[in-house]
């Protein structure tokens, strides 16, 4: 009988699961990929770059939890470089050298990942100008600066009293800022309090970091607001420069199971940042000078070297204190990304909650101010009122409003992440243009300048959270997925899919020829001042200070001089210092050494850089070049001796037989 | 027009010194792995090329197949030849202010002369270069030769050659053409007379 029961519970199981499957299928989904088909012709030729071509637009896009920044061709989506940022990387030896390993060093030691989110390149007047790409660290909370000459990391600034570096990095109009702003309160400062105390003791640190001619960051003051969740940013431009705006959700100021708590506000807020204010009050000294600790790691293209500094102190300002510097804009529905039209008039907070979009007015919101007309006052900040800021709305565009970018035609576009969809509409007018499907649930999007004051048109790119069955499927991980569009005419047109690497969220355009000029082919050697450089195969050396081995190694095509070493100890630490004596385009080399515990070397013409070796038991071992260089690529390779601890075996090093000539 | 002999010879003085400024020549080199060529100058007191590290790159490239490292130290062309330009220029300007037919006449043999001798000059470093190959090099191809051209354009294994006159080259041989219409003139001139 129980043995019956069982059987009656599955078929009834079994026909339930039949019956919703009969349901689906007799509801084929009308979204599917079929559209593609028929602009497949176009498409493919709107896409195709010929061989030996290069693309017209560069596209650098976050990589997410890998913590590294790729950077994409467009319109034909080939991924170009990996450009290390946050995270190790073994193939580049980035975070595994000497010379690289400071620039991952926070307080708290050294941290070899992070989540990047949003790379953001610097601008002039406005417009991006291809010198830096900027990217906020999530986790750890970090700014880092990529040199666009040279497409490699030179610098990261940790923030101190954050807690999830999500509103950053957001350049302003000339660069003269990027911003940081906490997505988690955080006790200010940091102590040891029972975490429902969250209203009390936690606060949002909004923070400052100047950027300087050569592009240095520092930070400049921090805001010290309640402590909402802080979302996205974008700075002013045109008539709003001089002002930042951040989104921010919990203003409720709820710690626990914010999926419903954080989400009961109707209205949640926009900070309005006066950073020129700021300016005023940090020269009249009305700051605050607190104790802090954080790191400033920059690397030096002529030593080839990062150094890292620790910092002790932070200036900050309290809005109580500092009329005029803050205002909130109630905003609908914890507005997610915060995006300011060409023009700086029009700010659009995305209430990813709400079913209308919202779009403030700059100027309206300066007539309010101006009148005084506040609602009310949180911790000094004063509460603007919805309907005096509120510039239009957009009705009902779609669900699940995240971010929105513009064209130089007067029109935004707007991802919908439930809905899954793009959807253009006209600033001013407010009226829906067109929509189109993403694949699947896209997050942020991104046109070339599109949140810069020009924005260059011609693509826009969804970069969507939900891949599923776009590719061929790679286990239960599948890559996410970048899809083009056409967006030079009226509607919107599908042109290609392509994979990205880690998460994507935001991504920056630029046009080509701002940054492929500028792109560098070699380092002079002659510029080169590490303190362990080898200037010429004549002065390679191996020099012993103790346990201590330094290797002045070269490297040109195809040899390392020296190539064959002895007199090394197990519990030595020899430090393999190669310099590549290169000075031709593309041609790097590479160094690993047969059990070396951390990775390659990959050495561009002119450069030192510099790897660890600790050899830990006595016998001969071989390193090798590992970026075929060359003909005689498989012949660059040489050994080295180790000997038991206490060995008398002297120190010895050469290249090629005799005193033969090379 | 009765002083244009005389000024074609000074003007002849300083296209000579212009190879002080230009490059006298230019071997270009081209395969597909380097789409903008290899291209090295030669001045009368040295050699260069379209970045520093031009130099270093065609040594590379010819140490495969055994060719000498190309030094300019050890070039001694590169020492006297400036004083040979220097004193071709000044004895261009002593026939101008000497102002006879046969000076000119005179010059114009020599600069031909002594061009024709740096050319065969030219012509022997490069058959030294392209033939005497390091009997250890280690790519040997039998009966290969990677002598670049004289003049014109060859073909070297994956490599184009081009070998041509250069800026200073060029403005060096007209001042020697310069120096036949001076002669010329003065001897119409004076056959007029
Ligand atoms: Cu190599």
């Amino acid at each position: 009988m129980k043995f019956d029961l069982l059987i009656f519970k599955k078929t009834v199981q079994a026909l339930m699961f039949g019956g919703f499957m009969l349901l689906f299928a007799c509801q084929p989904p009308s979204t599917g990929t079929g559209s593609a088909g028929v602009l497949a012709g176009d498409a493919a030729s709107a896409v195709y770059v010929a061989p030996g071509e290069h693309d017209e637009f560069y596209s650098f896009m976050s990589g997410g939890f890998s913590g590294q920044v790729t950077v994409y061709g467009l319109p034909s989506g080939r991924l170009f470089k990996t450009i290390p940022v946050f995270s190790v990387d073994g193939e580049k030896g980035y975070g595994f050298n000497e010379e690289t390993k400071p620039l991952l060093n926070t307080s708290y030691g050294f941290v070899p990942w992070d989540d990047a989110h949003h790379p953001e390149l610097s601008q002039t007047n406005g417009n991006t100008d291809g010198r830096w790409l900027f990217i906020n660290g999530n986790n750890t909370p970090r700014i880092a600066r990529i040199d666009l000459s040279v497409f490699e990391t030179v610098e990261i600034i940790e923030i101190p009293n954050s807690g999830g570096n999500h509103s950053s990095p957001f350049t302003t109009e000339n660069t003269e800022y990027v911003v940081a702003g906490t997505r988690f309160g955080v006790p200010y400062p940091q102590k040891d309090v029972a975490i429902n105390s969250y209203a009390e003791n936690f606060k949002g640190m909004l923070t400052f970091i100047k950027v300087a001619e050569n592009g240095e960051m520092d930070i400049a003051f921090q805001v010290l607001l309640p402590a909402f969740d802080y979302d996205l940013a974008h700075s002013g431009k045109g008539k709003s420069h001089g002002w930042t705006f951040f989104t921010s959700y919990n203003s409720e100021e709820k710690n626990t199971l914010l999926e419903v708590s954080a989400s009961q506000n109707d209205k949640d807020f926009i900070a309005a940042v006066n950073w020129k204010k700021a300016e005023e009050y940090i020269a009249q000294g009305k700051f605050k000078e607190v104790p802090a600790n954080y790191a400033h790691n920059v690397y030096d293209e002529h030593t080839h070297t990062a150094t890292s500094t620790m910092k002790k102190t932070v200036k900050v300002l309290i809005p109580s204190e500092c009329p005029g510097l803050v205002y909130f804009l109630p905003t609908p529905k914890s507005p997610h990304g915060v995006d300011v039209d060409p023009t700086g008039e029009y700010i659009v907070g995305n209430g990813k909650l709400s079913a209308d979009l919202t779009v403030h007015s700059f100027s309206k919101m300066l007539t309010a101010i101006e009148n005084e007309a506040f609602e009310k006052e949180i911790e000094g900040v004063p509460v603007l009122k919805f309907e005096d800021v509120v510039g239009g709305v957009v009705k009902e565009p779609g669900l699940g409003p995240l971010h929105t970018e513009f064209d130089n035609k007067g029109n935004a576009y707007t991802t919908f992440f439930i809905s899954s969809e793009v959807v253009k509409w006209k600033v001013g007018t407010w009226e829906v243009l067109d929509r189109v499907p993403c694949y699947y649930s896209v997050g942020h999007l991104m046109i070339p300048g599109g949140d810069s004051k020009n924005p260059q048109g011609k693509y826009l790119v969804a970069l969507n959270k939900i891949t599923k069955d776009r590719y061929l499927p790679t286990g239960p991980e599948v890559c996410h997925s970048a899809q083009l569009y056409d967006i030079s005419g009226d509607k919107m047109k599908l042109l290609l899919d392509f994979p990205t690497m880690g998460e994507p969220h935001y991504a920056q355009g630029i046009s080509a020829d701002r940054i492929a000029p500028k792109s560098r082919k070699i380092y002079p050697i002659e510029e080169n001042r590490h303190p362990y450089r080898t200037m010429g195969e004549k002065e390679s050396k191996v020099v012993r200070e103790g346990n201590i081995v330094h290797v002045y190694m070269t490297s040109i095509r195809s040899h390392f001089s020296p190539d064959n070493i002895e007199g090394i100890k197990v519990g030595d630490k020899v430090y393999f210092h190669l310099t590549n004596l290169e000075q031709d385009y593309d041609v790097p080399h590479g160094l690993s050494v047969m059990g070396a515990n951390n990775a390659e070397l990959l050495v561009m013409p002119g450069q030192t850089e510099t790897l660890l070796w600790e050899p830990q038991r006595v016998g001969v071992y071989p390193f090798y070049c590992t970026d075929f260089c060359s003909a005689l690529h498989q012949e660059m390779q040489g050994y080295i001796r180790v000997s038991p601890a206490g060995a008398t075996v002297p120190l010895k090093w050469s290249l090629g037989e005799e005193e033969a000539e090379i | 027009m009765k002083n244009l002999p005389r000024i074609l010879m000074i003007i002849a003085a300083f296209g000579v010194l212009s190879l002080f400024v230009f490059p006298m020549w230019r071997i270009s080199l081209y395969a597909p792995q380097y789409p903008d060529g290899v291209t090295m100058y030669i001045y009368i007191n040295h050699i260069g090329g379209t970045s520093p590290g031009t130099l270093q790159n065609v040594n590379i490239l010819n140490h495969y197949v055994g060719m000498k490292m190309i030094e300019p130290d050890s070039i001694p062309e590169l020492v006297y030849f400036p004083y040979v330009v220097g004193a071709l220029s000044f004895l261009a300007l002593i026939a101008a202010a000497i102002n006879r037919s046969k000076w000119f006449l005179f010059w114009g043999i020599l600069f031909f002369v002594l061009a024709a001798f740096g050319l065969y000059d030219f012509y022997l470093w490069e058959y030294d270069y392209g033939s005497n190959l390091s009997p250890t090099a280690p790519i040997k191809i039998p009966g290969a030769s990677f002598q670049p051209p004289l003049i014109g354009r060859k073909v070297i294994l994956n490599f184009v050659a081009d070998s041509f006159p250069h800026t200073g080259g060029i403005l060096a041989g007209i001042s020697g053409v310069l120096a036949f219409v001076a002669w010329w003139l003065k001897r119409q001139s004076k056959s007029h007379a």
